[in-house]
């Protein structure tokens, strides 16, 4: 197959792809986890080479699983290999920031009824000090234990009874709301809020429980960065195997290395180290505090929203400084010199209803030097701080050069 | 006083074009207290540039090949760093946004095609490493392309003009500065009417010639397509010339064809003859090259210099017969004009310094000096000698880390002056070209140093002259009037055509045997 | 009619690629002109910049 066509398919996968939210279950029952195992974000990580943010929250989950007592005995654990870690991205899940999934986590679950695929995600804990930032207390593993205990079962009841929610549909709607999908999530959030709400209130005779899950999702903006992380990974599995294909099917960070996977090159990752990212701090941090780039929620630029829709959700640049209109245009267009094509659903209502710039092209990286911009949040290094900013990160160049040379000798 | 200063500062992968830097450090120069200044991308050779300007700081030194480094070297601190704040400014203001639209500017080919899609024409001007893939981008999206650019591989060149044939598209170049598309002017091109002659020229100045010639007649241009200056060489056998030629023919605008260029190898010659008959248009082939005979052939008329290939068009279009004289100023006032060109001369003067901005023109400048003086030295020739000197300035070696001579005269001022202190100049010759692309003022960047050459001799006793001519039209967005006044003012005598102008100098050099001759219709 | 030959009825719109003078030339003659804000293709690299033209002829049918 000629590169031209191969490409075409891809990103005709990329665009027509429909994922629907259909469930919230377990990780072990939904993913098939049948071993002791903690999954990360990024490309695969030898535990020795994780940061400590990331070993902080992988601890903080073997604890609230239960398979050790303390962090100094899950680490042993780790080191020894008696839990295993691995990337969520192979077991088709994504998870943002360190990404931690374990088997007893309640994850939702989304079908591209387009291809047949499955993908999961863990439920977003909320906003400060959580897991997926790092923290690691007691509050923690808390809140981790309502969510399977309560959340969880609730949720998937609620989402069984609706049949399934139309996420594409959902995501083109709230970009027309100022949403990107990525760093502003609270249009989706509220739309995905009123879906529910009627399924809600009809699932159970808990009103209590019922009442603490409409809070949790009440409360938190950023409550639908899960849902287009993995209306994403439903989007791009279907892609992976596109023999000649030179588009990107997966952009992931572990907090050391930034990983990239390309459509016409199977399952390989990528890598190379993360970058730092930029942005704006909350009061009393500094880049001098933040944790390299790391979460699977690059997956949201790889289908054309989040930094690549940044024309729709102006408010966003102002994270990389000074800037307004014409820099979040300027970013939008920027990402579209490295992409194929305009998505057919996803519009910018400020840009005369163009399409989102999709279906990044590694040749076109390595030839204009332009990598792709991720909208981002900024975690601290020190184990326990949680979040401290927001912000902007690039992928690497060397992990595009690194893939065409690959594509090259195929 | 204050000691020297050096400041730097690198913007790291900040790509500008040549001519933008180049232009750049010349602003800085003239910035008050700065003794040399340079902007250049951090490549291995252009640092040595900064060296050996002692401009290569460290942070240079460090800077990559993507990296554009602005360097000043100044009497002060304060105006290094005064120096470097307005090259920080003049760089800014030149903003990536498109006029009107407020889209930023696309930085691939693809992209520009998305933006503009029924684009029918790249002009490239990237450094010859690049230009070649460039081009092959350009015709695969169903452009015609003008190659400005040189430096690129001939087997490259022979490769894009057979894929330009087989889609049917124009590829101009490389090497092509010149070229005047359904009237507008592309490159360094005049402004000349529309009319009916379709030209198709291997040279970019002489192209600028003819046209201005055409049009100061009244006549206008169709198509002026360059073809680039290898194009009628035997390996790329008139490729681009042909289908150039094809594209004429079947233009009802185009009532005359004309082709201009070096002598082509033989079987190419025939190849274009061919093609030309064929055409059953009136045509003129103006070869630049030693022993051309000038003739008609059917209804192909053989000229040997540009504005014989003007004036052939013309007495074609008009039904006249063509007879082409060397001056067209009466012979009265021509022999007073050297008289005075002359005064003063010593006994040892008495050759000719050719400064040219223009390549075809300086070619041009040797094939008409040499039967009327004898052997020239020129750049264009290496390993040639002679008495009198004819320096193409547009050529490689005067063109490092400086703007061409069309831009920037910087280099040649200094051989004008330079030439002014030899005891053996009897004249000095120069072509002043107009049009777009060229500098505001060309008449003005050299008046100056000639009415300083002319008084510096004065003051040593001796004589010396100064001939040019000016390529350019009314309608150019200089002041053609006020361009040749300017050069009279300081002393020079203005022809109206380069071939008049050298001849001209020809007489100041040699005196009465060679204006005899020229009169009595030899050479 | 060949695209050369429809040239010459069209209007010209210019695609610019490397010296910016030239677009600022043109725009002020009122013909529609993008400039290009180019550089050297992978950075200039050479062996990145073959690879990437090995890969565009790929898709090409030139001969």
């Amino acid at each position: 197959m000629s590169i031209k066509t191969a490409n075409q398919t891809t990103l005709q996968r990329l665009t027509e792809a429909q994922p629907f939210l259909v469930d919230c279950v377990p990780a072990a029952q939904a993913m098939g986890l049948t071993e002791r195992i903690v999954l990360h974000a990024g490309p695969p990580l030898p535990w020795e080479r994780a940061c400590a943010t990331v070993q902080a929250a992988i601890c903080c989950a073997v604890r609230y699983e239960g398979w050790a007592p303390d962090d100094a005995a899950a680490a042993d654990l780790l080191r020894r290999g008696e839990v295993r870690i691995g990337p969520c991205h192979h077991q088709a899940a994504v998870g943002p920031m360190t990404g931690i999934i374990t088997p007893s986590m309640p994850v939702f679950v989304v079908e591209n009824r387009a291809h047949g695929n499955r993908a999961c995600v863990t439920i977003n804990e909320g906003l400060g000090k959580v897991l997926r930032f790092g923290a690691n207390d007691a509050s923690v593993v808390e809140r981790l234990t309502w969510l399977a205990r309560e959340a969880g079962p609730v949720l998937g009841a609620a989402l069984r009874a609706t049949g399934g929610i139309d996420l594409r549909a959902l995501m083109a709607q709230a970009l027309r709301m100022g949403d990107e999908m990525h760093q502003r999530n609270v249009a989706a959030s509220s739309l995905l809020a009123r879906r529910l709400m009627g399924a809600l209130a009809r699932v159970g005779s808990d009103a209590q429980a019922i009442a603490r899950v409409a809070d949790f999702l009440g409360a938190n903006d950023q409550f639908f960065l899960n849902l287009a992380m993995v209306a994403g990974k439903a989007t791009t599995d279907p892609c992976r195997g596109i023999p000649d294909s030179t588009l990107v099917v997966a952009m992931a960070r572990n907090g050391t290395e930034f990983g990239l996977r390309v459509a016409g090159l199977g399952d390989r990752w990528f890598t190379a180290p993360v970058e730092m990212p930029k942005g704006l701090y909350f009061p009393g941090y500094g880049p001098e505090d933040a944790n390299p780039d790391m979460g699977d929620s690059a997956i949201v630029e790889t289908i054309g929203l989040g930094a690549f829709a940044m024309a729709a959700s102006p408010s966003v640049i102002r994270f990389v400084g000074a800037g307004g209109f014409q820099e979040a245009v300027a970013a939008t267009e920027e990402m579209a010199e490295i992409s194929l094509g305009e998505h057919p659903h996803f519009k910018i209502p400020t840009l005369d209803e163009r399409g989102t710039p999709v279906g990044i092209d590694i040749r076109k990286v390595v030839e204009t030097g332009i990598t792709p911009m991720i909208n981002t949040g900024i975690a601290g290094k020190v184990p326990g701080t949680g979040q401290i900013g927001a912000g902007i990160a690039r992928a690497p160049l060397a992990c595009f050069e690194k893939a065409l040379e690959a594509f090259g000798r195929r | 006083m204050s000691p020297e200063a050096i400041r730097s500062v690198v913007k790291p992968s900040a790509y500008q074009d040549s001519v933008t830097l180049l232009l750049l450090a010349r602003q800085l120069r003239s910035g008050s207290g700065v003794l040399e200044a340079a902007a250049l991308m951090a490549t291995p050779s252009n640092k040595d540039l900064f060296e050996q300007s002692g401009l290569l700081t460290a942070e240079a030194a460090n800077a990559g090949p993507n990296d554009l480094v602005v360097a000043v070297r100044a009497e002060s601190a304060a105006a290094a760093e005064a120096a470097l704040d307005r090259a920080a400014r003049l760089l800014g203001g030149k903003s990536r946004r498109l006029e009107g639209s407020g889209r930023i500017a696309p930085r691939t080919l693809e992209s520009a095609k998305r933006l503009l899609p029924d684009a029918n024409l790249a002009l490239i001007s990237v450094p010859g490493a690049f230009a070649a893939q460039e081009a092959k981008k350009a015709l695969r999206l169903g452009l015609h392309v003008m190659l400005f650019s040189d430096n690129v591989r001939l087997e490259d060149e022979v490769a894009l003009k057979r894929l330009a044939v087989k889609r049917g598209l124009l590829m101009m170049g490389p090497d092509c500065g010149t070229a005047i598309l359904n009237g507008v002017p592309l490159g360094f091109a005049n402004a000349v009417p529309r009319g009916r002659i379709g030209l198709v020229s291997a040279s970019g100045t002489g192209l600028q010639q003819v046209t201005t010639l055409l049009a100061a007649q009244g006549q206008g241009i169709s198509q002026a397509i360059g073809v680039g200056g290898r194009d009628l060489s035997e390996v790329v056998g008139g490729l681009m010339a042909l289908q150039a030629l094809d594209a004429l023919a079947a233009d009802p605008a185009s009532g005359l064809v004309m082709v201009i260029g070096k002598p082509p190898a033989p079987a190419v010659r025939e190849r274009i003859e061919l093609r030309l008959r064929a055409i059953g248009k009136p045509c003129v082939l103006a070869l630049l090259g030693q022993g051309v005979r000038e003739g008609r052939d059917g209804a192909i008329h053989v000229v040997a210099t540009l504005e014989d290939a003007a004036l052939a068009a013309l007495a074609l279009l008009e039904g006249q017969p063509f007879a082409p004289q060397p001056f067209s100023i009466p012979p009265i006032d021509l022999r007073q004009c050297v008289e005075d060109a002359r005064r003063g001369l010593q006994s040892g003067q008495g050759s000719v310094r050719a400064l040219y901005a223009g390549g075809t023109l300086a070619h041009e400048a040797v094939l008409i000096l040499e039967p009327l003086l004898g052997s020239v030295a020129t750049n264009l020739a290496p390993g040639s000698v002679g008495r009198h000197l004819v320096i193409d300035l547009g050529a490689d070696e005067y063109t490092v880390g400086r703007a061409h001579p069309m831009l920037d005269a910087t280099v040649r001022v200094e051989a004008i002056r330079k030439a002014a202190q030899d005891p053996e100049v009897a004249v000095l010759l120069l072509d002043v070209v107009l049009g777009h692309g060229a500098a505001p003022d060309p008449a003005g960047d050299v008046a100056p140093a000639i009415a300083a050459a002319l008084a510096a001799a004065r003051a040593e006793g001796r004589g010396l002259a100064a001939v040019a001519s000016v390529i350019g039209t009314a309608s150019d967005p200089q002041d053609l009037a006020a361009q040749c006044a300017r050069l009279e003012a300081a002393g020079a005598w203005v022809l109206p055509s380069n071939a008049q102008a050298v001849r001209a100098a020809a007489c100041i050099a040699g005196g009465e045997p060679v204006l005899a001759r020229l009169l009595a219709g030899e050479s | 009619m060949s695209p050369l030959g429809e040239l010459f009825h069209q209007e010209l719109r210019v695609i610019n690629l490397g010296l910016e003078y030239f677009a600022e030339e043109i725009e002020r003659l009122g013909v529609p002109v993008i400039h290009v804000a180019w550089s050297p293709p992978a950075g200039g690299d050479p062996k990145k910049a073959a690879l990437l033209a090995a890969l565009a002829d790929e898709d090409e049918d030139d001969a």
